[in-house]
């Protein structure tokens, strides 16, 4: 049976959208949907977020503290604390992560046995809930640590000193929560750095560690800069950690010693959601303070997104 | 590809490393324990019990009481110049725990310490000693457009284990009933429990909010819904007038609670482990002045009785004569103001 | 050469020099170099050590349970934490998680069906949209469409999980009770929407790659054969990407167990044992910790038996998380060696 010449042979498969029968245009569709449906909830969650919380945001917003019942004020000290609780969290985790990436990617051997269980330690440590963190650092750090210090310290007192929650314990348990991102990002940055400069350095007669601290690490920098502000990023959202090793509703103070309790953005989100008196009343304020904790996580994430891709295209290039 | 010289890096981290050794010893807002400190810029010591500069208390406890204690807070602060008061929730039951742990200087309860918790304490050589600071009448809402005219104890409880379960049984229209509760860490849901339930358990179906607020909040936009909590944060919805044994029923009022009538008013507590000494006696003795207790009224609940200021440390005892009868006397439903009076 | 010699010229400064160096003789690496190195393979333990010491602490607050008698008497038997049991006031045997009261209550099983309801309904959810839009994007979608899609599934990623779990309290509860008019405002269903958005992103990355990975001479070979496009994807690449599937399936699966705040907020708390009524309040494991955590005193039964859940947890979330990884390796290998 001829067909006529404007159909298209059915089984010639060059240019199949041209008149494609049922079965592509169903999947076509389909999988559009399901990606116009997950761009859709971003685009919602944001826009509602921003409508209602930019008309809020002033300079006193951002540089005042609250009230004490939460309902008016700003949200000074909460950013102040985010910013403390991620300062240290840095400072404790960002060497480790550093170091472990380094040993992964220069001085483990092939198929060393060591590397691979430091990998599984690190691809399982990226997978334990939140929450259990939580409770590794309320009964590790808070309980054991903090209440050891005291023994040793402070014999004799009863009120503990170190034993409580604390900036310190929190952002040491986010610390070991972000360590796996900061390995992973850093010893991949060091696989990307050509071989033949580690090759050229020692050939000139540099020394291992040599090769490694200024010929690879430098060059990895860009990308270990990505994991740092991904660190950063989640330790400004997570909340579950820090609910019982130091994160408070209120503290009439900015805390200045790593034995204080602080704010945190994400924890006032938490607190103004579930236990603010007027919830109707605390709206603007809440959406104001998701607007401001959305655009810091937003901007942190964008500029590790644009870092990266800056760093392949150098190292592709 | 250019390999990169950066001392900006350098800067970068010498200047980290600098910010984080300054955090750590610049001395902390947490009263150190008295003696020498160990390192250096500890905090300035002070004799035990004495109010240093910049002396700071912290009150941990009650979600009920939270606003309530931070009113409390903000005005002794402003009268008090140089201290530090923290306020913070969680429930009576984890301010307990803190006072327990020696976490808190006052623990904040809308129940009374139950024997297991002052067991506790005893075992750690201190006896809770306690003071109230306000009264509160436990109210139980339904959204506004409920228009049920009271319920008796009975069926309230009833809702409340599950027996009951739609509106249509104690007079209102054919729906289901819909339970918002407490977190059980709430000195309300122990409250709530020990004296509308008996001492039995809730229903597995109520669903448990971690504060009073957003128990309300999900009452009045839920028109089947029935919670409870401090007659503080009623707004929004409708409080139902709740009959006694053989009564009629009465209405969460300033003058039913105190006179006794309405069947579950509490009275609201501040628990210290052993007497209160240096600030926390000024405060609790501040607590009780007329200047404070207005403080209560704005904050939604009601103002001691005149004479019925209790507790240690000697605080409050201007009887001011009242026109009702005093409250322990005549109040049926909590045995807690005599179980208070008999010591803790 | 240019940057051969700027290469010399960092590393010639801090040199030190060589004990002797005619030729043959070798370099002779300084003490301080050694030591660095060795200092950076005792903290490389450090994630080992970390991932063991969560085990012990968390485990070490729950065993007394086990072995304590005083422990299990507060508990009312360890046979209480799984069975059901008529208590004093209930006519029949029921499971009862009230560990607030005259007589406590820890009976977890209410715990496990509703980690268990809403992890699943999350999945359901989840699952189906992930794969089709890694299905788009790695079939369908050109380069450019491409390089704007991935970073914005990603920033989903990035939206922090409270911020989810706001936005489903506020947002998502009103907006399915309009939809739906369901009983509840706050339930299993609302709990796993939100928790949807927060395993969409992890799944989509992985599955995006894995489809991505599958060797284009399948492709090619199948389309030469005459099979139109959906077929190419669905009885080609997608068995061949299985694996890469099944580890995304795994790996969202253990985050969803371990999410908290989306369903501490959203997911009303109520602790029945209730399995296939999605519109039903459901209260789970993670929530549990989450709400009761700041009110036990260390030592006493409650806080045995939270620390028990947690460590239940994470030796779940361990091995969907080995699961996931064996199966990728294996992945890894089987396209190497497909491509020999």
């Amino acid at each position: 049976m001829s067909e006529p010449q404007t159909e298209p042979p059915k089984r010639s498969t060059l240019m199949p959208s041209a008149g494609a029968p049922v079965g592509d245009r169903l999947l076509h569709g389909a999988s559009l949907f399901a990606v116009m449906l997950v761009l859709l909830v971003l685009v919602a969650i944001v826009g509602l977020v921003l409508s209602e919380g930019v008309p809020v945001l002033s300079v006193e917003f951002l540089t005042e503290a609250p009230t004490s019942d939460l309902l008016g004020g700003g949200i000074f000290p909460a950013i102040y604390g985010t910013v403390l609780l991620t300062l240290l969290m840095t400072v404790c985790g960002v060497p480790v992560g550093i170091a472990t990436g380094v040993y992964l990617a220069e001085y483990a051997p092939k198929r060393s046995r060591i590397a691979g269980l430091v990998r599984a330690a690190v691809q399982n440590l990226a997978g334990v809930p939140s929450i259990v963190f939580g409770l590794f650092g309320l009964g590790f750090f808070v309980m054991m640590v903090g209440r050891g210090m005291d023994a040793a310290l402070y014999p004799g007192e009863t009120s503990p000193v170190w034993g409580q929650p604390a900036v310190l314990w929190s952002a040491l348990t986010l610390a070991i929560l972000t360590l796996p991102v900061v390995i992973v990002t850093t010893e991949e940055a060091l696989r990307q750095v050509p071989d033949e400069l580690r090759l050229a350095a020692l050939g000139l007669g540099a020394t291992r560690f040599q090769t490694t601290m200024k010929v690879a690490l430098p060059n990895a920098t860009p990308g270990i800069l990505t994991g740092v502000i991904l660190a950063i990023s989640r330790g400004a959202g997570e909340v579950a950690p820090i609910i019982f090793t130091g994160a408070a509703n209120f503290l009439p103070y900015l805390p200045t010693d790593a034995r204080d309790m602080f704010m945190h953005l994400g924890y006032h989100v938490f607190a103004l959601s579930t236990q603010s008196p007027n919830v109707d009343q605390a709206r603007p304020f809440l959406f104001a303070t998701v607007t401001v904790l959305l655009l810091l996580t937003f901007g942190l994430n964008l500029a590790a997104i644009v870092l990266r891709n800056r760093a392949r295209a150098r190292s592709g290039a | 590809m250019r390999p990169h010289r950066t001392p900006l890096t350098a800067v970068l981290l010498a200047s980290l490393f600098g910010a984080a050794a300054l955090v750590a010893c610049s001395g902390g807002h947490r009263e150190g324990p008295p003696g020498p400190p160990a390192e250096p810029g500890a905090p300035p010591t002070a004799a035990p019990g004495e109010p240093t500069r910049g002396a700071s208390l912290s009150l941990k406890g009650s979600d009920t009481m939270v606003i309530l204690a931070q009113r409390f807070a903000d005005g002794y602060m402003r009268s008090h110049e140089g201290s530090v008061l923290e306020v913070s929730g969680g429930g009576s039951g984890t301010g307990f725990a803190a006072l327990l742990n020696g976490t808190t200087d006052i623990a904040n309860a809308s129940r009374p310490i139950n024997a297991r918790e002052t067991a506790a304490l005893r075992e750690r050589g201190t006896e809770a000693v306690e003071t109230r600071v306000a009264l509160d009448a436990l109210a139980v809402y339904v959204s506004e457009s409920n228009t049920i005219p009271s319920l008796t104890m009975a069926q309230l409880s009833g809702i409340f284990r599950g027996e009951i379960t739609n509106w249509s049984a104690v007079g209102g229209s054919d729906a289901p009933i819909i339970l918002y509760s407490r977190e059980n860490n709430s000195g309300t849901y122990a409250y709530f429990k020990e004296h509308v339930l008996d001492g039995a358990d809730f229903a597995a179906t109520a669903q448990t909010l971690p504060g009073t607020a957003a128990v309300i909040n999900a009452v009045s936009h839920d028109p089947n819904g029935i919670g409870y909590g401090g007659i503080g944060y009623a707004e929004g919805v409708r409080t139902v007038p709740l009959a006694a044994e053989g009564a009629a029923p009465v209405a969460p009022t300033m003058e039913n609670a105190v006179n006794g009538s309405y069947p579950i008013s509490r009275f609201l507590l501040m628990y210290t482990a052993g007497p209160p000494t240096g600030t926390a006696a000024d405060f609790l003795a501040w607590v009780l002045t007329p200047e404070a207790q207005a403080l209560v009224t704005e904050a939604g609940f009601f103002p001691l009785p005149g004479a019925a200021a209790g507790g240690a440390g000697g605080p409050g005892s201007e009887a001011a004569p009242s026109p009702g009868a005093s409250p322990e006397g005549t109040a049926p439903a909590p045995s807690a103001p005599a179980e208070l009076e008999a010591g803790s | 050469m240019g940057e051969a010699s700027e290469v010399v010229e960092r590393i010639s400064g801090r040199a030190s020099t060589p004990a002797r160096t005619p030729l043959g003789q070798g370099f002779r690496t300084p003490r301080s170099h050694l030591v660095a190195e060795n200092a950076i393979r005792v903290v490389a333990f450090a994630a080992i050590l970390a991932i063991v010491l969560i085990f012990a602490i968390i485990a070490r607050e729950a065993l007394p349970l086990f072995f304590d008698a005083e422990a299990q008497e507060e508990l009312g038997g360890l046979d209480a934490l799984l069975f059901a049991r008529a208590w004093p006031g209930y006519p029949e045997a029921r499971h009862i998680w009230q560990p607030v009261g005259d007589v406590p209550k820890f009976d977890v099983v209410p715990l496990l069906a509703g980690t268990v309801k809403v992890t699943l309904l999350a999945m359901l959810i989840a699952t189906p949209v992930a794969f089709l839009s890694a299905i788009y994007v790695s079939q369908y979608a050109g380069k450019r469409v491409r390089e704007l899609l991935k970073p914005a599934i990603e920033l989903l990623a990035s939206v922090p999980s409270v911020v989810l779990g706001f936005f489903s309290l506020v947002v998502l509860a009103s907006a399915v009770q309009a939809l739906f008019g369901t009983t509840y405002r706050l339930n299993a269903f609302v709990a796993a929407i939100g928790l949807s958005l927060a395993i969409v992103p992890l799944v989509f990355t992985i599955a995006e790659d894995a489809l991505r990975s599958v060797p284009r001479e399948l492709v090619n070979g199948a389309l030469a054969l005459g099979a139109r496009k959906h077929q190419v994807i669905l009885r080609v690449v997608l068995p061949a990407a299985m694996p890469g599937l099944a580890a995304a399936t795994v790996l969202g699966l253990g985050r969803a167990l371990g999410e908290t705040m989306i369903v501490l907020m959203a997911s009303g708390n109520a602790a029945v044992v209730e399995l296939f009524d999605p519109t039903s309040s459901a209260r789970t494991i993670t929530a549990t910790l989450a709400s009761e955590l700041g009110e036990v005193s260390p030592g006493d039964a409650h806080w045995r038996v939270l620390f028990l859940l947690g460590t239940v947890l994470f030796l779940f979330t361990f091995v969907l998380n080995r699961a996931g990884a064996v199966i990728i390796e294996r992945l890894g290998k089987r396209l190497r060696a497909e491509a020999t």
